[in-house]
């Protein structure tokens, strides 16, 4: 019977298949943890006088609660709070403790979980990896099955490796043709979501395809399969490549000469079958896609940038525009930003940083805004200042940090004021994610760096014309109506 | 986890749609270490203004929400991030039972593993419970089913083995640490092909 990409990872990790009864019992194998999910798991484990299983299947980082201000001369690093740094402390005992590998203040690797583990090799095409964080689906983009968990799950990992789990549908949404010029892999992925809606993917898990997708490097993958659990999925996936194979090579943790031939050969054979059938599928033509950018207070409340936000259709969405300030029928081009924030899993790589530093460069970011730029790794972050990255956002007047999670979650002590306008290059636009009463309008990092020069939202494509209105460009907005049709 | 097969409660409704994990527990409450402490803060920039002030609009407010022990929210309740926090937060405060017309899957999945049964209900059921916030209804999990005030019994789907966990008031880790010789013959077999 013909597969999908989805049933061959499965079908290769079942240890105990599912039953009426109980769940299938599918093996991990790269269990990804960090200080936030993982301190209730191992206490758990503790009180159960349980061991960690394998440890050498197990990576941790620590980049949510961690301050991204360099370290002050004596090496000391302020935290946003006690607890933030007992949280960080405890991290470090619990992986002495067991032998677990950790990317800590000393490791040139550490970063922010989902962009470390993929720049070492550790992610590699026909696994299963879980974290316990809901953007685990970036590693997808490897052609791996990668999704979030909790922390009951963490502690099920860690003692026994093995999760028990019921098998996803599938969805496959393909985008094929050309993503115009100012156009991003974060443009279609805010485009797809507000088309299929923030729930279209509950229990399934979302293949994406097409030559649109074919056509983006690694890093835009990532950011597809990023934003695949704001589509509601369980996981991203993406078929691997020749795209997939050159990213890897040489990678730290990938095998070397022949046998990484050999394992490349093997990654390459997994895909969907021709004749496989989804439970649902999805079709967008990337010419219709335009910088897009949220207007509400949830993923899925998108709108082409130079449109005017739609009307509010049910008591949630008045509550959203009432919350944000936006006015429908109107552009949100020209409206005042306070912070920009350029970073976050989604948008905090080299590609991510070279796109907003060619806007920024030889520019300033605006009077009275605050622009933060925090790589994702520090990996990215000793890249891009090799590169002089650094430099122009300094020049233009952003901060340069050190890698975290930073404003995406406004753990550390980064955040939006109340009531501030923030555009965002992270994955969520909640209320209050950014900092209690903050405003977060998610965009691409080339849509951030123009609203930071011209303070106040910007389309890109016209970024010494920030109030104009380019009649030409209008694009339809489709539902998902007329998506669905069209698969 | 503490067993539970049958309970009645008044309801407590939250009609928004997707309410997220970041408003059932704001992230700034995260760095804690600990699973308790949380009940206090559940959706606290909803119960509380930005002065620490209770707002007295909010339904979690209400006087006798200590004997609301079921709550019903709007579409696809807590979608967003993967904390487990959220479920601990949501039981500290003294929910059994949360019912939608859509959960997040992994809200739902960390929610059943700590004994808070979350279940969607078809879209009438739903739509009656969200328009009679003072309603009190009866909950069967042995039956998988839900009984409304006027005696309508509305079955709801529940996966078998978090009907069995629930029930007995077990967690999962124990059924999985009895697969042990299954996972190390699965590992040996991967081994072997490598
Ligand atoms: S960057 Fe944001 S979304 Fe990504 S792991 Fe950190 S907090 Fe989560």
């Amino acid at each position: 019977m013909s597969q999908t990409l989805f049933d061959k990872l499965w079908n290769a990790h079942i240890v105990r298949p599912e039953t009426e009864e109980s769940p299938a019992l599918l093996y991990v194998d790269l269990h990804l943890i960090h200080e936030v999910t993982s301190p209730q798991a191992f206490a758990e484990l503790a009180q159960r006088g349980l061991g960690v299983r394998r440890p050498d299947l197990t990576v941790a980082t620590m980049d949510h609660s961690t301050p991204t201000w360099a370290a002050d001369l004596q090496g000391q690093r302020r935290y946003g709070s006690e607890q933030a740094w007992e949280q960080v402390r405890t991290l470090m005992e619990n992986c002495d403790r067991h032998g677990i590998a950790l990317h800590d203040w000393d490791s040139p690797n550490r970063g922010v979980v989902h962009v470390m583990a993929p720049e070492l090799g550790l992610t590699r095409p026909g696994m299963t990896i879980v974290c316990g964080d809901s953007h685990t689906s970036t590693h997808g983009a490897f052609g791996t099955l990668a999704f979030g968990i909790g922390s009951s799950e963490v502690t099920h990992v860690l003692a026994t490796q093995c999760l028990l789990q019921r098998k996803p549908k599938t969805m496959r949404i393909t985008v094929d043709g050309r993503l115009g010029p100012g156009v991003s892999a974060k443009d279609l992925v805010l485009h797809v979501i507000g088309a299929v809606g923030v729930h279209a993917g509950t229990g399934h898990v979302i293949e994406f395809a097409g030559s649109a997708i074919r056509a983006l490097d690694m890093e835009g993958r990532m950011t597809v399969c990023n934003m695949a659990i704001e589509a509601g999925a369980r996981a991203g996936l993406i078929a691997p490549d020749q795209t997939t194979i050159d990213w890897l090579r040489g990678r730290m943790h990938c095998p070397e000469g022949a046998a990484f031939d050999r394992a490349a050969a093997e990654w390459l054979s997994l895909a969907s079958d021709a004749d496989a059938s989804f439970d649902r599928e999805f079709h967008f033509v990337a010419e219709e896609i335009a910088p897009t950018i949220t207007y509400g207070t949830h993923p899925g409340m998108v709108v082409a940038i130079d449109q005017p936000v739609p009307p509010a259709t049910d008591e949630g969405a008045a509550r959203a525009l009432e919350y944000m300030q936006v006015t429908p029928g109107q552009p949100l081009l020209g409206r005042p930003v306070d912070v920009v924030f350029l970073g976050s899993c989604t948008n905090s790589r080299l590609g991510d940083l070279r796109a907003a530093a060619d806007i920024l460069r030889g520019r300033k970011v605006a009077a009275g805004v605050r622009m933060l730029v925090v790589p994702g790794s520090e990996q990215v972050r000793t890249a891009a200042e090799a590169e002089g990255l650094d430099r122009v956002f300094t020049a233009a007047g952003a901060e340069w940090h050190e890698s975290g999670c930073s404003m995406c979650i406004a753990m550390n002590g980064d955040r939006v004021g109340p009531g501030q306008t923030a555009v965002s290059t992270s994955n969520r636009n909640f209320e209050g994610r950014q900092g209690p009463g903050s405003r977060t309008f998610l965009a691409s990092p080339a849509t951030a760096a123009a609203c930071a020069v011209n303070g106040c939202i910007s389309d890109p494509r016209y970024l010494d014309r920030p109030v104009v209105q380019p009649p030409e460009l209008a694009i339809h907005f489709p539902s998902p109506r007329q998506m669905e049709a069209r698969a | 986890m503490k067993p539970l097969r049958q309970m009645s409660s008044k309801i407590l409704v939250l009609h928004q749609d997707n309410i997220d994990t970041d408003q059932i527990v704001p992230a700034r409450f995260l760095t804690t270490t600990s699973r308790q402490g949380l009940g206090e803060v559940a959706f606290a920039d909803w119960r509380f203004d930005s002065a620490g002030r209770s707002r007295p609009e909010c339904p979690l407010n209400a006087p006798d929400f200590s004997e609301r022990n079921i709550l019903v929210a709007g579409e696809n309740f807590g979608c967003g991030s993967s904390r487990e926090h959220a479920v601990w937060a949501l039981m500290q405060f003294g929910f059994w039972v949360v019912i939608s017309s859509r959960l997040a899957d992994i809200f739902r999945a960390n929610a059943l593993k700590n004994g808070l049964l979350a279940i969607e209900v078809d879209e009438p059921t739903h739509g009656w419970l969200l328009a009679h916030p003072e309603a009190r209804v009866e909950i069967d999990v042995t039956r998988s089913t839900l009984r409304l005030p006027d005696d309508r019994a509305v079955e709801f789907a529940l996966d078998p083995f978090a009907r069995h966990c629930l029930l007995e008031g077990v967690d999962a880790l124990g059924h999985l640490l009895d697969q042990q010789a299954l996972i190390s013959a699965f590992e040996h077999r991967r081994q072997e092909a490598a």
